[in-house]
């Protein structure tokens, strides 16, 4: 782990073949291989939604009742909702409100988690490790779908709302993560000796102890990003994220499920899209996992 | 001895996160725009009766002393009157609840049993087209989200080939058995109508099934893995060449020890599937406590979302101590360590 640190100064060749190595790690897994290529696949479409979808107009509020609840056809692909909006169109649309809730999700919960986990982990055994994980317990000890909803409730009901209920019930896993890597990592003898020569305490967590647990912390956002979008997804579904006319995913599938089986291909589609983005993240994941198992040995 | 001190400390951590966990939900209720008093009684009450009412919520004190009225109250068992349906929320959750509790520890139960054993059927035959499969079909159940399952399940099974009933807990032409518990399965044992019985249970596999899918898979990987590194170990080379029968092995040497991680993620998953109950339900129609969830959550019924939420961390906190007390058993080594204060 510390080559990952001296590689920052080093020239840029050889940050460049340990990237190339890496790349080799983490391409040998074929299933990596194609979870990097869902995500692609699906940011891409998301990005480019209005040029890629055949019809963007779709996306919000549209009716067009001489073609609704088409099925799946050579002019719709996958058929039309009963108000004769195109599903593939919103689906490339819904992808952006679902990678949106990921990024904004993280980026709210990252820092502070990994901050209470290091500050916890470097204290281990005073009161501030008492106090912030008792905390991070409590919030551990509901269900995170269940607490999500009560805070989405009292909130206006909208995709912001939904990202604040998520970010306020998903640090602690951060915390908890950062806490047991920082707990065994302030006995090592790199910190001890920074430590000896008189580091400050902010200098030991955030430049000796945060660098070594990057890897675990990549890891597990990666793996995050689908768990927050299926949340996000669980919370549209319910009628607490995206509202419609927007085209949230966990929306359109819910919208659908009122014309089951007749009219399938109004949620299943959906359905099928949160699977294809959860499955891109999970194996995504997985490979960089295992990519940086293999750089430990 | 060892165990019961074990048990104890467990209780004493819990009853500290679950009034932790009080305190959270009702900051929350509090904090969050908007007056509680106005929304109990309605946008269009006139301001004395904001007032009052606001008088009797004790809206006016600071919010520990509110607190203190709340805990005082919700210990005597009275969460205060849901809006919605304009009933004690303790009652409707006496209502509710039982359904949704039936149909979790069912899943729950799928789940245990279910992943253990495909789990042991996955590593006895490593590396084999049954464990080749069982391991894809595991990694779609991971990631696939129930409520998709839901959907498929009640598509395929419930209506395109029509085997299964789709919503409810009882076909209507089976009389119910009389309320003991709340959960019919267990209620029609005790009356000894076997037909209703069997009828519920009917009712509860898909979306029981549905509900189980995510763990049972995350059980049946996590089985296999420890099985299987298990099965390098010297004492189970060490049992074979004493000439122990397979089945043997099997049974007393390795699966218990394979079993700890398995039943601690259960607990973890437990979570989860309760989380995921609301939606299934929606899906199946299930008369439980996620139609009573969503619409007071919707229409922003403080009372009741504190009462659900409340009553889903005391199932979730039994749980788990019912986990680690089965883990203790299984693993003597977490008994001792937690007599060494730690």
């Amino acid at each position: 782990m510390a080559v990952q640190t001296k590689s920052l100064s080093a020239p840029k060749s050889k940050t460049r073949e340990r990237l190339g190595r890496s790349w080799y790690k983490f391409s040998r897994n074929t299933m990596s291989i194609v979870g990097l290529g869902f995500v692609l696949l699906v940011t891409f479409l998301a990005v480019f939604a209005p040029l890629v979808a055949p019809y963007p107009k779709h996306a919000s509020k549209f009716v067009d009742f001489a073609n609704a609840s088409t099925p799946p056809g050579p002019r719709y692909l996958l058929g039309t909702d009963v108000i004769g909006r195109d599903i593939l169109s919103r689906i490339f649309f819904g992808f952006r409100f679902s990678l949106l809730m990921g990024l904004v999700v993280l980026a709210l919960v990252v820092p502070p988690g990994v901050t209470l986990g290091l500050i916890a982990g470097y204290y281990q055994g005073t009161w501030i490790d008492t106090a912030i994980m008792r905390i991070t317990d409590i919030f551990l000890a509901v269900p995170p779908l269940i607490l999500a909803l009560s805070i989405c409730s009292v909130l206006t009901p909208n995709l912001f709302n939904a990202m604040i209920a998520v970010s306020l019930m998903w640090w602690p896993w951060y915390t908890r993560l950062v806490y047991g890597l920082a707990s065994t990592l302030r006995n090592e003898f790199f910190v001890k000796s920074a430590e000896t020569m008189g580091a400050s305490k902010f200098h030991i967590i955030f430049k000796e102890i945060l660098p070594n647990c990057i890897s675990p912390i990549f890891t597990k956002m990666s793996l995050d990003m689908a768990w927050v979008i299926l949340l996000g997804a669980s919370l549209s579904f319910v009628g607490l994220g995206v509202q419609p006319p927007r085209p949230g995913l966990g929306t359109m599938v819910a919208g659908g499920s009122d014309y089951l089986p007749e009219q399938w291909w109004i949620s299943v589609f959906p359905a099928l899209a949160i699977v294809v983005v959860v499955v891109g993240f999970n194996l995504l994941g997985d490979g960089l996992r295992d990519m940086f198992a293999a750089e430990e040995v | 001895m060892r165990s019961i001190t074990f048990i104890v400390r467990r209780l004493l951590h819990s009853i500290l996160v679950l009034l932790g966990l009080s305190i959270l939900i009702f900051v929350i209720a509090r904090v969050m725009p908007g007056n509680p008093a106005r929304m109990a009684v309605g946008p269009r009450a006139p301001q004395e009766v904001i007032d009052r009412m606001s008088e009797r919520m004790h809206l006016h004190e600071p919010i520990h002393v509110q607190y203190y009225y709340w805990l005082r109250d919700a210990l005597q068992g009275d969460l205060g009157t849901s809006l919605v349906t304009r009933r004690p929320v303790v009652e409707d959750l006496k209502e509710f609840f039982p359904a949704t509790l039936e149909l979790t520890l069912f899943a729950g139960v799928i789940m245990g049993v279910g992943g253990i054993l495909l789990g042991t059927v996955s590593a006895q035959h490593k590396d084999s087209w049954i464990d080749n499969a069982l391991r894809v079909v595991s990694y779609l159940g991971v990631v696939t989200p129930s409520f998709v399952f839901a959907i498929f399940f009640l598509l395929l099974f419930g209506m395109v080939l029509g085997w299964m009933p789709t919503t409810g807990r009882l076909s209507p032409d089976v009389t119910s058995p009389p309320t003991i518990t709340g959960l019919i399965t267990i209620d029609s044992l005790l009356s000894g109508n076997v037909k209703a019985f069997l009828d519920a249970l009917w009712h509860l596999t898909l979306p029981g099934v549905a509900l189980a899918m995510g763990g049972l898979a995350q059980e049946s990987r996590i089985t296999r893995s420890t099985m299987s590194d298990n099965l390098t170990k010297d004492y189970i080379a060490s049992a074979r060449s004493l000439g122990i029968p397979e089945g043997v092995i099997m049974r007393r040497f390795l699966l218990k020890p394979s079993l700890i991680p398995t039943v601690s993620i259960l607990g973890l998953d437990f979570a989860g599937t309760m989380g995921n109950a609301f939606l299934v339900e929606l899906i199946f129609n299930w008369p439980g406590s996620s139609r009573y969830g969503i619409d007071t959550m919707l229409r922003k019924d403080l009372n009741a979302i504190v009462g659900v939420v409340l009553v889903l961390g005391v199932v979730f906190i039994i749980v788990n101590i019912l986990v680690d007390i089965v883990v203790s058993l299984l693993d003597p080594r977490i008994r001792l360590s937690s007599q060494g204060g730690g």
